[in-house]
């Protein structure tokens, strides 16, 4: 029998949702026994976002944020997008004709960790339990089905499974309520949404992978609160956009978002975005510059028409690991804030009155709420570019989002699973990246390194292959076994040894992005929690 | 019995230490800071004597910034009983750290002191042998292996080449190497119980401690990037190259 703590809320994941979640029930009932458990080592590790904030679901948590010192250092002063062209800097659109949702007026410039960080002190200060460095291994269930709470995982066990010398049995935690917070394609949120049906009548999910850099750059060049966008080259056969943030101490942030739906086997994200650094808009800042930070995640992007139901009996499911980012500002820390505010609200008045169900709380808070008028209104913007290209769903979204203000008629919709909409290798010719020449792009293991990553080395692979047959075969023959490309830290390689062609997976580089999860054309790869304290250790990212 | 280890707050061994831009010192800013690794030994080794009913009482003590609370805290989480902060806002130097150790031995009284021989920040390997020199108890650096008997303690130390087996008289002070033993994780409920265990905050000044700057940070610099190889054709050529040009032969 493992060892049991008892809990009035277990959250997993110390992100933006979750600890809004953690002070908002603190805030409306100081005697609650509240838990937020990280599988980082510290909050705020394994957080990587842009970021540009919009503050609305910040100045509702904590009004006085700026007197409590939150790391909101560099309001946005000017806001470009760029149509980029090959090898010059091509049209920046005019400001007048961008669509509502992706101006920037009033929006800081952050880092999404140390904002973490900064939640996680305001959360501790309320009596929180923040237990960084426990990854919750799975879901216990009560005997009626619902959920009981977590358990983190073993620690101390081999990569064979047996028990080492510091074997440390997980433990469970049991709550009246679980809130999973665990961001973009959780994995105890993805068993959940199955189990539980969550996306019943919902389109298919939809995912991109974003990669950062964080750049000390020289203090002549640096702008503090210019914020770059924009699409175009490099990206020809997948869709997508960049960033670049000019945020405070000299250091920009630059990346690169592709959207996991593109068909092309032989595409790279990882290499699409160290040659677009080599463009003069991204060069003028970065020539001569200091790469200090790199790292990548996925993001859910289906929005509206792919949001599941975000309650199960004695649980809810939460911010991007439910899908409340909004894709036509890009942006997606307020929404999961305001979602774990609302389940915090949600949760506290199902206590005061028991008769009242949690799933009816919860939908009418939402249906009042921003949130819903947000993702609602901006439900088409990502089908429309799905759908219709860059330009004319561009086009789509400007009279959408500024002359009908989100309030258009129709839904688009999108329902094929980006992982479905990989073709075979012989439609396509191989793409050939230039090589990294280690002053603007470098190669996959020098940016791990960069990542702080780490994981004890003799532990079970978190990488579960459902059968280990498919990456050198299907995979191999029909796709090249793209894993190789779309991962960005180097975990899979395919080596051609005298047997043959083997598949090695390097599971210590993982920056725990969960990209493979989502994409492998045959859905054979299971991203699980390793041992906690395990993958990226960012800072100010 | 009672031991005393120290605790060091530390960047955190995975992550990549970066010069500031202004090569005045390294950057720690929003860094992962965690125990110095030795520093966890002796907290592991401390807590093993306790269980092995040789040791009474582990006291933890670190001296540094308020949030070197948040090591202290682990250490507690770990099993030791109780905790004390030197706190200093300033750099903390070996001889003012053995200082104030020095004097925190006079009112603790501890049987045995457990450091670790570094910290994987300054790398000075100084702390543990001043401490010694100051309270003149003898000392056993680098211990793999601490066993006691009959109120002396034997350490068998990593010297150059092998082992060397000492034996104190205690009080007696102990600096750990790698190979002393595996520290644990920390369980929840004891990461819980931890929080509520006492831990003293002092201050150089109360423990009668003038601290004084010996030494003066001038530059940090980061070592110079690798220059990339060539490919020589012969042996002649290889060792042409390295007299003239490498100038090592």
């Amino acid at each position: 029998m493992r060892e049991s703590m008892e809990f009035d809320v277990v959250i997993v994941g110390a992100g933006p949702a979750g600890l809004a979640t953690a002070i908002r029930l603190k805030q409306l009932d100081a005697d609650l026994n509240v838990c937020v458990l990280e599988k980082g080592s510290e909050v705020g590790a394994h957080i990587l976002s842009g970021a540009v904030l919009e503050p609305r679901a910040l100045n509702e948590l904590l009004p006085d944020w700026q007197a409590l010192g939150a790391p909101l250092n560099t309001p946005v002063t000017q806001d470009r997008v760029y149509l980029l062209k090959e090898g010059e800097i091509g049209k920046q659109i005019p400001h007048g004709l961008l669509p509502r949702s992706l101006k920037n007026d009033g929006n800081y410039v952050i880092s999404l960790g140390n904002l973490c960080r900064w939640l996680g002190q305001q959360a501790e200060q309320l009596g929180v339990d923040v237990f960084p460095g426990f990854a919750v291994a799975e879901v216990l269930y009560h005997e009626d089905g619902s959920v009981k709470g977590v358990a983190t995982g073993d620690m101390g066990v081999s990569a064979k499974g047996q028990q080492l010398a510091t074997y440390t049995e997980g433990m469970e935690l049991h709550a009246t309520y679980t809130v999973f917070s665990e961001g973009c394609r959780g994995h105890l949120g993805k068993q959940l949404i199955d189990k539980f049906d969550l996306a019943q009548g919902c389109d298919a999910q939809h995912y991109a992978i974003g990669i950062k850099e964080l750049w000390q750059i020289d203090p002549e060049k640096h702008e503090p609160g210019l914020v770059l966008h924009g699409s175009g080259w490099p990206l020809e056969e997948a869709s997508g956009g960049f960033f670049l943030y000019h945020g405070d101490n000299h250091q920009v942030a630059v990346g690169l978002i592709v959207d996991l739906n593109y068909q092309n086997p032989w595409l790279s994200p990882y290499e699409e975005f160290q040659r677009m650094k080599h463009h003069p808009l991204f060069k003028q800042y970065l020539d001569g510059a200091e790469r200090i930070s790199y790292g990548a995640r996925a993001i859910t992007k289906g929005g509206w028409n792919a949001l599941p139901s975000m309650t199960m009996p004695g649980a809810l499911i939460i911010g991007c690991d439910a899908g409340t980012l909004n894709v036509a500002k890009i942006k997606g820390t307020h929404t999961a804030m305001k979602s774990g505010m609302l389940a915090a609200e949600a949760i506290h008045s199902v206590r005061a009155e028991p008769a009242s169900k949690l799933e009816q709380t919860f939908a009418d808070l939402f249906d009042q709420s921003w949130l819903k008028e947000e993702l609602f209104g901006s439900r088409n913007f990502a089908p429309a570019m799905h759908k219709f290209g860059s330009f004319w769903g561009g086009a789509y979204n400007f009279i959408e989002q500024n002359l009908l203000g989100g309030k258009s008629p129709f839904t688009l919709h999108d329902d094929t699973p980006d992982y479905a909409q990989m073709q075979t290798i012989d439609q396509f010719t191989k793409i050939r990246y230039p090589k990294p020449d280690g002053k603007l792009s470098f190669d996959r293991l020098s940016s791990v390194f960069l990542s702080n990553t780490n994981h004890e080395e003799d532990q079970p692979c978190h990488l579960v292959l459902a059968d280990e047959s498919i990456p050198t075969g299907s995979n191999l023959s029909d796709y090249a076994e793209p894993a190789q490309r779309y991962c960005p830290a180097g975990v899979y390689e395919i080596v051609e040894g005298d047997e043959g062609p083997k598949f090695v997976i390097n599971a210590q580089n993982c920056v725990h992005c969960k990209t493979c999860d989502i994409k492998d054309p045959a859905q054979n790869i299971t991203w699980v929690t390793p041992e906690g304290t395990g993958g990226p250790n960012y800072p100010n990212m | 019995m009672k031991i005393l280890v120290g605790v060091k707050r530390v960047i955190d061994y995975n992550v990549k230490v970066r010069v500031k831009s202004d090569n005045s010192d390294v950057d720690l800013s929003n860094t992962k800071m965690a125990i110095n690794p030795f520093c966890e030994i002796a907290v592991e080794e401390a807590i093993r004597l306790k269980e092995a009913g040789i040791a009474d009482e582990v006291i933890a003590v670190s001296v540094g910034s308020n949030a070197s609370q948040e090591q202290l805290r682990t250490a507690l989480a770990l099993g030791a009983d109780r905790a004390i902060l030197v706190e200093t806002e300033g750099v903390v130097e070996p001889l003012n750290v053995a200082k104030a150790l020095a004097q925190i031995m006079a009112q603790e009284s501890p049987d045995l002191v457990i450091l670790g021989k570094q910290s994987i920040d300054s790398d000075n390997n100084q702390v543990g042998q001043m401490l010694a020199a100051l309270t003149q108890r003898p000392q056993g650096t680098f211990a793999s292996k601490v066993s006691i008997a009959d109120g002396s303690v034997s350490v068998t130390r990593e010297i150059d080449g092998g082992l060397r087996t000492v034996k104190l008289t205690m009080p007696a002070i102990v600096t750990t190497d790698l190979r002393l033993n595996e520290p644990r994780f920390a369980k929840l409920p004891d990461i819980m119980k931890a929080k509520k265990k006492p831990l003293d905050t002092t201050t150089f000044e109360q423990l009668g401690v003038t601290p004084k700057q010996h030494i003066q940070l001038d530059k940090v610099e980061a070592p110079a990037a690798r220059q990339g190889g060539i490919k020589v054709s012969s042996v002649d050529e290889l060792i042409e190259k390295l007299k003239d040009e490498a100038k090592v032969i």
